[in-house]
């Protein structure tokens, strides 16, 4: 009997997911955008650090890019709470840029700080798989380019133009690495309402309070945002479902 | 007499200690195919590497339509560009056979250029293949592309590494009645490295012997093969092993 009740319940939770977000419930909506903003901006962020970093890593060899990449790899696998802690830490008043004090330096519990704990989670996987995506060009391409008149700049370009597809999977794994996290931006965010509260740090929320059918709508939004996002980064890469 | 297009005084390549090239003295006329004979791993390809100015000499000078440049010396990236290699195995980009010939047009700042791309291609055969993917062609139809992008930007020097190597005789004879084409036509001045003395004896004016990174002899076809000062030629030249 206690089986059955929970599946029901399950079954009515998703029968009021689809009821709140047919009648546009604001405050759904409110976590979902706010959602879409820190996490796209965090992906925007470490897209543009983490890219030209795994070009360089992969493309060129100098003393200390064994220590980077092994840097590197350890901070693909950081647990996101890890990082929030380090993220709380550095920001908490006492922290080494909570005390600067300057405007550009985001404080604790609000969007900014999510974001920045985002892009830390998210720009190592970014760098990684790019690097790994660049070596994996046929390296007499570079020899070949060259001898064709490109520059170092355009031949580089070039190189990363060819590891495309592995390049889009590396936003798409940064990505998921943070719409779908929670440890960090509980820590560094808070999950005020109306403020720092994210899909994630909702669902949480929901589940605690016993309020499955929200829980459940935001899981399922949760969801349908991460396929359409890789969707659409398939639909970058110049592929289909299908293929 | 016209001055040399390449005058080389001098020249030292060496490899983490391990000297690879040592050619005291080497003039490549204007118009003048010269083919540079001699086993594996006796610096053919590492001479070519030094004329297309993809590396810089250790010692010595490569002058170049009278101008020098040795070590420390930067080549202007309008002198490379005078000058292009086709390498033994040739690396394309994925993307279709048009774009590949118009590649090195691009980087020139040649945007409108498909006419010469679909003049290059008819040179080399492969007229009605401007739209195929590269991924999609035989060994000798990437070879011939490949020569395509070469001749396309018109230079006035191509260097061939074993262009033909590894490919049927029907691919051989296709790409070698164009190379004397565009030599004849375009009085390109060209260096082609080979194995295959054979093949030297066929397409150039003049052959070298490369030995252990020395330059042996190099004399035009008709002593180089008949009359050889230096017997290691003529061991070389009857198709026997010289080490």
């Amino acid at each position: 009997m206690a089986g059955g009740s929970r599946i029901d319940g399950i079954l009515s939770g998703f029968a009021k997911a689809i009821q709140l977000l047919a009648k546009g419930d604001s405050a759904l909506y409110r976590i979902i955008v706010l959602s879409l903003k820190v996490s796209g901006t965090a992906l925007v962020i470490s897209t543009l650090v983490g890219i030209p970093l795994g070009v360089l890593l992969g493309l060129s060899r100098f003393h200390g890019r064994k220590l980077v990449v092994a840097l590197l790899y350890t901070g693909m696998g950081f647990p996101p709470v890890v990082v929030g802690l380090f993220v709380y830490m550095l920001l908490s008043r006492s922290g080494a840029l909570g005390r600067l004090g300057w405007p550009i330096i985001p404080t604790l519990f609000t969007p900014g700080a999510m974001v920045l704990a985002q892009s830390v989670i998210s720009f190592p996987l970014v760098a990684g798989f790019t690097m790994a995506a660049v070596m994996g060009v046929d390296p007499g391409l570079r020899m070949q380019l060259s001898a064709l008149g490109a520059t170092n700049w355009q031949a580089a370009w070039t190189v990363l133009a060819e590891a495309r597809v592995g390049v889009i999977v590396s936003i798409i794994a940064g990505f998921g690495s943070i719409i779908s996290e929670v440890g960090a931006v509980m820590m560094v965010g808070g999950n005020i309402e109306n403020s720092t509260r994210v899909l994630t740090t909702a669902i949480v929320l929901e589940t605690n309070k016993g309020q499955f059918s929200l829980a459940i709508a935001l899981g399922v939004v949760l969801l349908a945002l991460s396929f359409f996002a890789n969707v659409a980064m398939l639909r970058l890469q110049g592929r289909t479902l299908d293929e | 007499m016209s001055t040399p297009v390449y005058h080389l005084k001098r020249l030292v390549k060496d490899y983490g200690g391990r000297r690879v090239l040592h050619v005291d003295a080497l003039d490549v006329q204007p118009g003048e195919i010269l083919a540079l004979v001699g086993p594996s791993g006796a610096g053919k390809s590492t001479l070519l590497r030094l004329l297309n100015f993809l590396e810089r000499p250790t010692r010595g000078l490569v002058c170049f339509l009278g101008e020098e440049y040795g070590a420390l010396q930067s080549v202007p990236l309008e002198v490379r560009r005078r000058v292009t290699t086709v390498f033994q195995r040739p690396v394309l980009l994925n993307r279709t056979v048009r774009d590949n010939v118009r590649y090195g047009l691009l980087l020139r700042g040649q945007t409108d250029a498909l006419e010469a791309v679909g003049a290059a291609l008819h040179q080399v055969g492969l007229a009605g293949f401007g739209r195929e993917r590269s991924r999609t062609l035989s060994g000798g139809e990437l070879q011939r592309v490949a020569l395509a992008r070469a001749m396309v930007l018109k230079p006035e020097v191509m260097l061939l590494d074993e262009p033909t190597a590894n490919l049927d005789p029907y691919n051989v004879g296709l790409i070698e009645d164009i190379l004397r084409q565009i030599n004849r036509d375009l009085k390109t001045t060209m260096v082609l490295v080979t194995h295959n003395v054979f093949q030297a004896r066929r397409l150039a004016h003049r052959v070298g012997l490369l030995l252990d990174g020395q330059l042996l002899e190099v004399a035009d076809v008709l002593t180089f093969f008949e009359s050889p000062r230096d017997p290691r030629t003529g061991a070389f030249a009857r198709g026997e092993m010289v080490y």
